[in-house]
C-alpha cells in the first residue's frame, strides 16, 4: 500500500442502558464520523451496544509501564483502603 | 411470485456482488461493512425467496430458488448486476440501490400481504444505514480531490442509465390489491434523495438516456451468467450437500 494508514482510533462500546462504555478495541478511520460507523460495523455485528464512543489514541495519554512501580505498588498493601477492611458496629443504620 | 422474486433478486445479487469486496476494500474496516450489507441483503433475499416458493405452492424451498434458477428465470435489474470492481462505482450503486429499496420498503410495510410487511419492517432500518455508508463516501470521494472527485462522477455517470429500471411499473393487480408498492409513485422520492447527496458530493446528475431494462422479465447482461456460475457452481456439483 503506497498510502499510509488512516488515524487510528479507540473504541468504547455500551452494552446497555446503566453500564459504563467500556473499551473495545481500536480501528483505523479517516475522520470521527467514519470511525464510529466503522466501529459500528467492527464491533456491535452481534448486538453488542447500544452507544458508541470513539476517541483519536492519539489524545489517550497513557501510564507508562517504566513507572509502574511508584504508580500501583504503594497501594498494594494498604488493605485499610478497602471497606470491607472495617468491622461496622451492631445497630448502625444506613451505612 | 414475480413480484417477490423481483425484490428478491435484486436483493441475493447484490449480496453475491458485495461479497466481491471482502479482502479488497480499501481498509480493513470497509471490507466488514461491506461485508454486513452483503449479508443484510442476504437476509432479505432468503426472507423473500422463501416466501416466493410458498407463493408459487411447488415446494421449492430458498436454496433451490437461489441455486436452481437460470439467468432467464432470475428478475433482478440490470444495475446490481453488473461487475463492481471500482469502489466509486460500488458507492454510486449502493446509493441509487438503497434510495431506491428506503423508498420501496417503506412503502412495502402498508403492504397488504403480511410476509412483505414484515420484511420490509426489518429491511427499512437496515438499508437506511446502507443509503448512509453510501452517503457519507459519495460526498467524501466527491467533494474530495480532484483526482476523487473526477472517479466518483465517472462511476455515477457509468451507473446512471440503469436507474430508470428501477421504476419498471409492477403487476396492476397486485398494486390495486395493495400487495405490491407501485415502482413508478417511488421514482420521485428516491431521485430528490439521490440528487439531495449528488449535489452535498458537489457532483452533477448525469444526464444520459436510460438502457433497455428487461431485467423484470428475466432480459438480463451477459455479465449475469458469470455471476451466477460463480455463485451456483458449488450447490450444483454437490446437490443436497450440507455442512
Amino acid at each position: 500500500m503506497s498510502t499510509p494508514p488512516s488515524p487510528l482510533w479507540e473504541v468504547f462500546i455500551r452494552a446497555r442502558r446503566g453500564l459504563n462504555h467500556v473499551h473495545a478495541g481500536s480501528l483505523h478511520a479517516a475522520d470521527a464520523e467514519t470511525a464510529l460507523r466503522n466501529a459500528r460495523d467492527v464491533f456491535t455485528r452481534r448486538n453488542e451496544g447500544v452507544s458508541i464512543w470513539v476517541v483519536p489514541s492519539s489524545e489517550i495519554t497513557a501510564s507508562s509501564p517504566d513507572e509502574r512501580d511508584a504508580f500501583f505498588d504503594p497501594a498494594g498493601d494498604k488493605v485499610y483502603r478497602h471497606p470491607t477492611f472495617y468491622d461496622v458496629p451492631e445497630g448502625v443504620e444506613h451505612l | 411470485m414475480e413480484y417477490v422474486l423481483g425484490l428478491a433478486d435484486d436483493a441475493l445479487v447484490t449480496a453475491q456482488r458485495m461479497g466481491w469486496w471482502i479482502s479488497r476494500a480499501p481498509e480493513l474496516e470497509e471490507d466488514v461493512a461491506l461485508a454486513n450489507i452483503g449479508l443484510d441483503q442476504l437476509g432479505q433475499a432468503r426472507s423473500l425467496l422463501q416466501h416466493a416458493g410458498a407463493l408459487e405452492g411447488d415446494g421449492r424451498t430458498e436454496d433451490d430458488l437461489a441455486y436452481w434458477r437460470d439467468d432467464r428465470d432470475f428478475r433482478c435489474v440490470h444495475l446490481v448486476e453488473r461487475p463492481q470492481t471500482d469502489f466509486g462505482v460500488a458507492m454510486a450503486r449502493l446509493l441509487i440501490l438503497s434510495a431506491y429499496q428506503n423508498e420501496l420498503y417503506a412503502a412495502l410495510l402498508g403492504s397488504t400481504d403480511g410476509v412483505l410487511s414484515g420484511v420490509a419492517g426489518k429491511a427499512v432500518k437496515e438499508v437506511a444505514y446502507h443509503l448512509d455508508h453510501a452517503h457519507h463516501w459519495v460526498v467524501r470521494l466527491g467533494d474530495g480531490t480532484p483526482e476523487s472527485h473526477a472517479r466518483m462522477q465517472a462511476a455515477l455517470d457509468a451507473e446512471w442509465p440503469f436507474v430508470e429500471e428501477l421504476f419498471t411499473p409492477a403487476d396492476p393487480a397486485l398494486v390495486a390489491s395493495g400487495v405490491a408498492a407501485d415502482p413508478t409513485a417511488l421514482r420521485g422520492a428516491v431521485l430528490d434523495r439521490i440528487a439531495k447527496v449528488v449535489a452535498e458530493a458537489t457532483l452533477t446528475l448525469p444526464e444520459v438516456a436510460p438502457r433497455l431494462g428487461g431485467g423484470r422479465e428475466g432480459r438480463h447482461t451477459e455479465q449475469l451468467g458469470y455471476l451466477l456460475a460463480e455463485m451456483q457452481h458449488l450447490a450444483r456439483s454437490h446437490p443436497g450437500a450440507r455442512w
